[in-house]
């Protein structure tokens, strides 16, 4: 045994087994994460697909979808992204500028899961979350306080701890996400846009995914306790409206009371 | 007010009864007398100290109901309040009972807000109070340290909401603490220990909530409540100033009387402060803890701010150039901490003495209570100008990220405009008022010395066209001549001949206030004008 153990192979098949172990483990992982929907839809779709991205995002994307100098390479991007770029109207892109803004959605839905149907065509990658995670019933059995600790830990350094968006480098920005749909949420998370980081399963199971979007839908639906919110903007917000109508409006009263002796 | 009660007595009334009752037993119609008739004149810029005493008042008063009921503890439990989104969250007592107070407690909620909103009025109140005294001169003497006495009540204003801001303990207030806690440990080899001291160790360890809380419902309010009565003790010595006027002269005050029109006007003011407060409590959210959750030192929030009082500390922060550490032997210097310290500890020295300031470079020994009108001292509006574009821009430094968002701008380029304008500002702030000050008083000796323009165009019988122009009438010609224009000091040799240091800073101060002015019209001047204007019409 011990001569075995000594052996200068044996460090290499150590080696070898752990690292069949690890990428193997890997695979395996990345392949839950990352499915194709190729499968699951027509070839009809998926040419229809291709038209709508040939006479509406070749320009920049170029007509293989595998990038130009305007826009990255779509091979392997997934279903997901397209859904959430195209169905938040970020894409077909108006502008160039520090950032991609939200616009009003350029296409139907039909359309863009043609688009979506045609990107996952050409190579695998995540897919649209179903309605298991982001599904009214899914939302509504999600916990609410875990989502909410996940979020401050997660998100909240740029979104704000409640949600409002914060500012970037640069004229970058993470963005408010009152109104965001559940499934565009849960599709950022997985597919990191623009300059936000990828949160894999790994790094937040699914589950954690539906919390976090079940806290922010229950935040939105359920409006503040104390009144009007100022925007949820915190003590800047506060601060504007106590100087400019607290403040102000007894100002006018005191002219109205000191005028009164005139 | 003896014949008063002598004839009430008789009557048997209950109110007389009373009143004959204390009078005899603790002197009361001495005191009302000698209280009832001080003279408060009537303007509404005199309201603005009241609005912030009455914030202070519903202070108190609200204050108290929360302490009823807000435990100033750090030891964790599980939440198991009615706020969902929390439910089974780990937090401090603290927070679960700030929680409580807001979810569980009738009227909580409402008495939180109206508690915050209240501080923030209180603090604003304060601010514009100091404002008004400080541009129409009221900090002259007799009342330098009067000024000095509100302004510690300002900063008291500013320690009371900050420690009274982080008792929640939730992510918002924490992360402002740890703001505290990095700028004294900033401080060169104290900083560390200091820090140490008074989060009881490493930070945020499990003392500092109750530490504040300390300071927040005895230290802080015992002492605003002695500088408040120091304040108005001060107020009934010195009598209130009033503005120029007719009759209005420096050794008499020109109003009502404190008893009963005051008492009424006073009385009455304050449920409108209260009233107004309450409105704005019942239906706008100020502080939503429950929205930040709990605190805990991993999570920082994006656009965390301080309430606004703090914000121009956090814009200094903000604004100080970065990698400015270097070290000195073992110790570090981090001068983007030390530089907004110094600066702002500076700004605030500058604030307290100003009124010895400009009684030393007057070189004015007099009782001032006529106020002036800003206009009439171009340079103390000025810097007083420059002083808000300062403040304002280290104010609106606080808020760059959220400047940057809604105005889709890049925050880096925000920042360096705010740098740039924090030195700008405030000159181009002080050249402009100047100015325009000055151009407000040629523009008010012209109307002294030839009336206002009625815009009426004459044809006099020999063909000439002339402007008829109103002559002032006595008191509106009062408000626009009725001022000192001072002329700077030469520096002088002292006995021994010798021209000091001292003396040619001063004449150089002298010159800085005083080289532009302009006079006011004498009486010979106004008269030998309207006999010109005379023989025009």
């Amino acid at each position: 045994m011990n001569n075995a153990r000594r052996n200068p192979l044996a460090a290499i098949l150590v080696i070898l087994a752990g690292l069949l172990v690890s990428g193997g483990g890997y695979a395996v992982a990345s392949n839950a994460v990352t499915s194709s929907t190729a499968s699951e839809v027509s070839q009809e779709t998926v040419d229809a697909g291709k038209k709508l991205f040939l006479a509406n995002c070749a320009s920049c994307h170029g007509s293989n979808a595998e990038g130009g100098n305007m826009g990255p390479s779509l091979i392997g991007v997934g279903a997901a992204s397209v859904d959430f770029q195209v169905g938040t109207g970020r894409m077909p892109a108006q502008a160039s500028g520090p950032q991609v803004m939200k616009k009003p959605v350029q296409f139907t839905e039909e359309q863009t899961a043609q688009l979506a149907a045609y990107v996952a065509s050409l190579s695998p990658g995540p897919s649209i979350p179903s309605e298991e995670w982001v599904g009214e019933s899914a939302l509504a059995s999600g916990d609410t306080s875990k989502g909410g600790e996940l979020f401050r830990i997660n998100c909240a350094m740029c979104h704000n701890a409640v949600g409002a968006g914060g500012a970037l480098t640069d004229g970058k920005f993470a963005p408010r996400l009152e109104g965001v749909e559940a499934k565009h949420i849960y599709e950022a998370m997985v597919i990191g846009p623009q300059n936000m980081p990828v949160f894999n399963d790994s790094n937040l199971t699914p589950e954690d995914k539906r919390d976090i979007i079940s806290y922010l839908k229950y935040v939105e639906a359920n409006p503040s306790a104390g009144g009007e919110e100022l925007g949820g903007l915190g003590p800047v917000a506060e601060g504007l409206f106590v100087w400019i109508f607290v403040l102000g409006g007894i100002v006018v009263i005191t002219i109205w009371l000191g005028a009164k002796s005139n | 007010m003896s014949n008063a009660t002598a004839t009430a007595k008789k009557k048997g009334g209950f109110l007389a009864g009373t009143a004959n009752y204390l009078d005899e037993r603790v002197g009361v119609a001495g005191i009302l007398k000698e209280f009832g008739r001080k003279v408060f004149p009537d303007h509404w810029s005199f309201m603005l100290g009241e609005v912030a005493l009455y914030s202070f008042l519903v202070l108190l008063l609200s204050g108290t109901f929360l302490t009823f009921w807000f435990q100033p503890s750090m030891v964790p439990v599980i939440y198991e309040g009615s706020y969902a989104p929390l439910k089974g969250a780990e937090m401090s007592v603290a927070y679960a009972s700030t929680l409580d107070i807001s979810f569980e407690i009738r009227g909580g909620l409402l008495f939180r807000q109206v508690h915050h909103w209240s501080a923030l009025l209180f603090v604003a109140a304060a601010g514009l109070h100091m404002l008004r005294v400080f541009f129409t001169g009221a900090f002259r003497k007799p009342r330098e340290i009067n000024w000095v006495v509100g302004f510690v009540l300002f900063v008291l204003g500013m320690a009371g909401g900050f420690t009274g801001y982080s008792l929640p303990d939730d992510l918002l207030s924490g992360n402002g603490l740890r703001i505290i806690d990095g700028m004294i440990k900033g401080i060169p080899y104290i900083g560390a220990y200091t820090s140490s001291l008074l989060f009881g160790g490493e930070f945020p360890g499990e003392a500092i909530v109750a530490r504040l809380y300390s300071l927040h419902i005895m230290i802080v309010p015992a002492l605003i409540l002695v500088f408040v009565a120091v304040h108005l003790f001060m107020v009934v010595i010195h009598k209130h100033t009033h503005y120029a006027g007719p009759g209005k002269r420096d050794d008499n005050v020109v109003g009502y009387p404190l008893m009963p029109v005051y008492v009424a006007k006073a009385g009455g003011f304050f449920f409108i402060v209260f009233g107004v407060i309450m409105l704005i409590a019942a239906t706008f959210t100020i502080n939503p803890i429950w929205a930040y959750g709990a605190y805990d030192p991993s999570p920082v929030s994006a656009g965390t701010q301080p309430d606004w009082y703090i914000g121009w500390l956090d814009g200094a922060l903000r604004l100080a150039p970065t990698h400015l550490e270097f070290m000195i032997g073992d110790f570090t210097l981090s001068m983007n901490i030390l530089i907004p310290l110094v600066v702002g500890i500076l700004f605030l020295v500058v604030v307290a003495l100003y009124p010895f300031i400009e009684a030393w470079v007057t070189g004015d020994k007099r009782e001032h209570h006529v106020l002036d009108r800003p206009r009439n001292t171009p340079v103390r509006t000025a810097v007083g100008a420059a002083g808000i574009t300062f403040y304002a821009v280290l104010w609106a430094g606080a808020s760059t990220d959220l400047i940057a968002t809604h105005f889709q701008l890049s925050l880096n380029h925000v920042l360096t405009s705010m740098q740039i304008l924090l030195i700008v500002g405030p000159i181009a702030a002080y050249i402009i008022t100047k100015r325009a000050c000055l151009a407000l008083m040629r523009k008010d000796r012209e109307i002294a010395l030839h009336g206002r323009e009625t815009g009426r165009v004459v044809r006099l019988p020999h063909g000439e066209y002339i402007e008829v122009h109103e002559p002032m009438d006595e008191y509106e010609l009062y408000k626009l001549v009725g001022y000192k224009a001072y002329e700077p000091m030469l520096a002088r040799p002292n006995a021994k001949g010798v021209i000091t240091l001292r003396s040619r800073i001063r004449a150089a101060l002298s010159r800085f206030y005083f080289e532009d002015r302009v006079v006011p019209p004498t009486k010979g001047e106004i008269e030998a004008a309207h006999d010109h204007g005379k023989e025009l019409h």
